[in-house]
């Protein structure tokens, strides 16, 4: 094994997973990067998807279910010379975590958020995601679901993403250059990946998605929000695929007082002295 | 000898600036001073108090029995003169409609106008105690400048010396030792415990009675290099504190009961990933909301059973300020050194209450270790190891790969279904018990080994109990003792077994409704409290409370 291998192992994943074609481009992508792996931290929460980071080597962190966002963002802002990725699924990220997914694009802090969006849930066996379309008929939704899905392009866009990115496991040259421009880029990134749900999503397939998604014209400038809103409504006979918005924001290490030196917060001591000078304020 | 103060108003008046300067004034005159605050959960208006005991020995509890009331509205007249002592005072501004027969009346409002200041009226009572209590006016300036903005200082310090010319002398100045004291509130003795300790992440969302840990924090953050992040909720504060830890930072969250709530998922997730993490319950009466900004002792049970599942924990109840810096950074020895969730149960009363008390000293410096060298090139993160402890690497910092998963694991921290490697990490884990039981603190022994009745509390109860048993030895010397707990799970018992065996009957003294700390000695011991005075009005028991409740079980 050389040293910027990223080796995979076993996966328990259903053949003809969407998550195999994630698994191979992160695997590209990181070692394209040259990356090392123990200088990488996979995040999840629980999923088929969140499975993800115990396939692949690299450090990980598969804690609970929703709660991906708060310990990558936490783990970076200790150690901002760790490469964070999270690689989880549609209902950890926008259900269970929806909170965490609002206040952290917030944050800004930089990691990158790789959601595996297949529009249903896959670990409970198939009942619908905030995803899923009006109309899909699960056990659960034996009418069809009456909820409305949930654009995470719109939401992401809407509280003030600076990386706002969607790709398709059927494209996986563009996933790649997409995955490398994420974890490239200085603040929080988001890009939510279409994939088949082979075994509980029958509506939703390789076909229906191949039909539909489009690589966004290469005259749509990144920077434009409102074609950017545009590019997040489109979802339906057409789904655009590729970056929707890209700007330059100031992270969360910018900001905060004490990491703007860039030192990583682990390596900082307490001042005892300063402390001593604390405690005595209240003689 | 003690006095008894009480100050009271509407929220908004400036009674908690005022009581906070007054108590820093009296300690500096020698004084042990105890500051009891009771608000209610409301901005401006409603009726706001603030208890202030101060004497030339030790201060333990609160008291009813007022010597000076000092009354900014007629509602704090009302509401507390049947507490007030026959020979107490009343010391309030000229407009307040009472007859009292104690009451100084003195025109304050329209001095502080004079002043240019209408909230100096404060400072211009300040200055009146200060002169019936036969003190002096000597290191004001000082106290000022670390409590109020400088622009406010001078038109406060005419204020002071106005008030000092106001009255005479009433009280004589008693010779106490306790300058040399710090004064300070249970939750900034428990944010310098954590400072101590090294912290380096707090996260946190706002909840009374915990949030003046996180202000105290934030106020320290740059100067200790400190993050501190207010949390979208108890669940991201809880989840971001086990991500800080696990990438290599000393981390901790506070909040109250319905925050607690939010955080119980990932208790489990720091036993099971073997995560450290110190989690602050200051507690309030609940369930739910409850009483926002009171105290209650409600929280033992929850703690201890808290989350899905086994795996071992701590949890110590905080008796005292001075617990509150020792146990929060003996909380972080603990999480560090078993990689356990540590519970810290404090509450309002010693929350929001400050005492004198020695100053703290720092621990020692200690090099930080270097596991990498001593580790072999096959590194496992969940090791079986003879005494449950695993080796723990900091991602980033070692060549090896360090994976926690919050699915039970192999070794590695692969997921895994095995039944074998399921029963071995479930033993392993459990086996860390060992070293925590053998680092336990025996409860606090208070009174006379040849008691008769012992009495049995834990945490902020513990000065209260204190007093009383004071109180009840002097008419009946020796018939009381009391044993008060600060480490409370696992539960030590060598002392109380001993100390039961000795005694005619137990009382347990708990500031809930079900008497939780009995029925878990209960199930552990198998001793039975033969009584209990239980309290959960949302207001601490007092010493002297305390006493007459007992003289009553025994009437």
């Amino acid at each position: 094994m050389t040293k910027n291998e990223f080796c995979t192992r076993e996966t328990a994943w259903c053949p003809g997973c969407g998550n195999f074609s994630i698994l191979a481009c992160l695997k590209k992508t990181l070692e394209k990067l040259e990356l090392e792996p123990h200088k990488v931290l996979m995040v999840a929460g629980i999923g088929q998807a969140a499975k993800t980071p115990q396939y692949i080597c690299a450090n990980a962190y598969c804690g609970l279910h929703g709660r991906a966002l708060p310990p990558a963002v936490a783990a970076k802002i200790v150690n901002e010379e760790l490469t964070v990725i999270l690689d989880t699924g549609d209902g950890d990220s926008y259900g269970e975590g929806g909170n965490h997914f609002i206040h952290n694009i917030r944050r800004n802090v930089d990691v990158s958020h790789f959601v595996h969006d297949n529009q249903i849930y896959g670990l409970t066996k198939g009942q619908a995601s905030p995803t899923t379309e009006m109309g899909h008929v699960t056990a659960v939704q034996a009418d069809g679901n009456i909820n409305m899905p949930f654009n995470p392009m719109l939401m992401a866009l809407a509280a003030g993403a600076g990386f706002v990115a969607r790709g398709f496991t059927g494209d996986q040259e563009q996933l790649m250059a997409l995955m490398e421009k994420a974890i490239r880029y200085k603040g929080y990134a988001l890009i939510d990946i279409l994939q088949p749900c082979v075994s509980f999503n029958k509506i939703n397939t390789f076909d229906w998605y191949k039909q539909r998604v489009k690589p966004i014209s290469e005259a749509h400038d990144p920077t434009d929000f409102g074609a950017a809103i545009n590019l997040a409504r489109t979802f339906g006979d057409e789904i655009p695929t590729g970056i929707l918005y890209e700007v330059e924001k100031p992270v969360y290490h910018e900001r905060h007082p004490v990491l703007q030196d860039r030192k990583p917060l682990i390596s900082k001591k307490t001042d005892r002295e300063k402390l001593e000078q604390i405690i005595k304020s209240f003689i | 000898m003690h006095y008894n103060l009480l100050i009271g108003g509407a929220a908004g008046q400036g009674i908690d600036t005022m009581a906070a300067i007054l108590g820093k004034l009296l300690k500096k005159e020698g004084y042990a001073v105890l500051t009891t605050p009771d608000f209610m959960s409301r901005i401006r208006g409603g009726h706001n108090f603030i208890l202030i005991r101060f004497g030339d020995g030790p201060v333990y509890s609160h008291s009813m029995a007022i010597d000076g009331m000092i009354a900014f509205d007629d509602e704090t007249v009302d509401l507390h003169i049947d507490a007030l002592k026959p020979d107490g005072f009343i010391l309030c501004d000229e407009k307040l409609e009472t007859v009292d027969k104690r009451a100084i009346k003195i025109r304050m409002t329209e001095m502080a106008k004079e002043l240019g200041n209408p909230r100096v009226s404060g400072s211009i009572a300040t200055g009146v105690l200060l002169k019936l209590f036969g003190l002096s006016l000597d290191g004001i300036k000082e106290i000022l400048e670390q409590e109020l903005k400088a622009a406010l200082i001078e038109v406060n310090m005419k204020a002071y010396d106005l008030g000092f010319t106001q009255v005479e002398a009433r009280y004589e100045k008693l010779a106490a030792d306790f300058s040399d004291y710090m004064i300070i509130s249970g939750n900034k003795a428990l944010a310098l415990g954590a400072l101590a300790a090294g912290l380096r992440f707090y996260s946190a969302y706002p909840m009374s009675p915990s949030t003046g840990i996180m202000e105290f924090l934030a106020s320290k953050s740059k100067e200790l290099d400190v993050v501190v992040e207010q949390a979208e909720d108890e669940i991201a504060a809880i989840n971001m504190v086990l991500g800080a830890s696990f990438a290599g930072a000393r981390a901790m969250t506070g909040t109250s009961g319905g925050g607690f709530s939010l955080m119980v998922e990932a208790i489990g997730l720091s036993g099971i990933a073997e995560i450290p993490v110190v989690i602050v319950n200051a507690q309030r009466p609940g369930p739910a909301t409850g009483l926002p900004t009171r105290t209650e002792q409600s929280d033992l049970r929850f703690a201890i059973h808290a989350s899905q599942g086994e795996f071992p924990r701590k949890v110590i109840a905080l008796r005292h300020q001075e617990d509150a810096y020792r146990q929060t950074l003996r909380a972080f020895q603990t999480a560090e050194k078993y990689q356990i969730p540590v519970i810290i149960l404090s509450d309002q009363y010693l929350a929001d209450g400050s005492a004198t008390i020695k100053p703290f000293s720092l621990p020692d410096e200690h090099s930080d270790d270097d596991p990498e060298t001593m580790l072999p090139a096959d590194y496992k993160r969940y090791q079986l190891t003879e005494d449950g402890i695993s080796p723990r690497l900091i991602p980033g910092l070692t060549v090896h790969l360090v994976n926690v998963d919050s699915d039970e694991h192999d070794e590695q921290g692969l997921i895994t279904e095995s039944a074998e490697v399921r029963k071995n990490m479930v033993d392993k884990r459990m086996r860390k018990l060992e070293g925590i039981l053998s680092e336990l603190e025996e409860p606090e022994f208070i009174g006379s080994k040849k008691a008769e009745v012992l009495l049995l509390g834990w945490g902020s109860t513990w000065g209260p109990i204190k007093e009383a048993v004071e109180l009840l030895n002097q008419e009946t010397p020796d018939k009381y003792c009391a044993l008060v707990f600060g480490d409370v799970d696992p539960l030590p018992d060598k002392v109380l077994k001993d100390q039961a065996q000795r005694v005619s009957s137990i009382i347990n003294i708990e500031q809930n409704a079900t008497g939780q700390l009995a029925g878990l000695i209960r199930e552990k011991t198998g001793i039975v409290c033969s009584q209990s005075i239980l309290k959960y009005d949302g207001r601490q028991i007092a010493g002297e409370e305390i006493a007459l409740r007992i003289r009553g079980v025994k009437a």
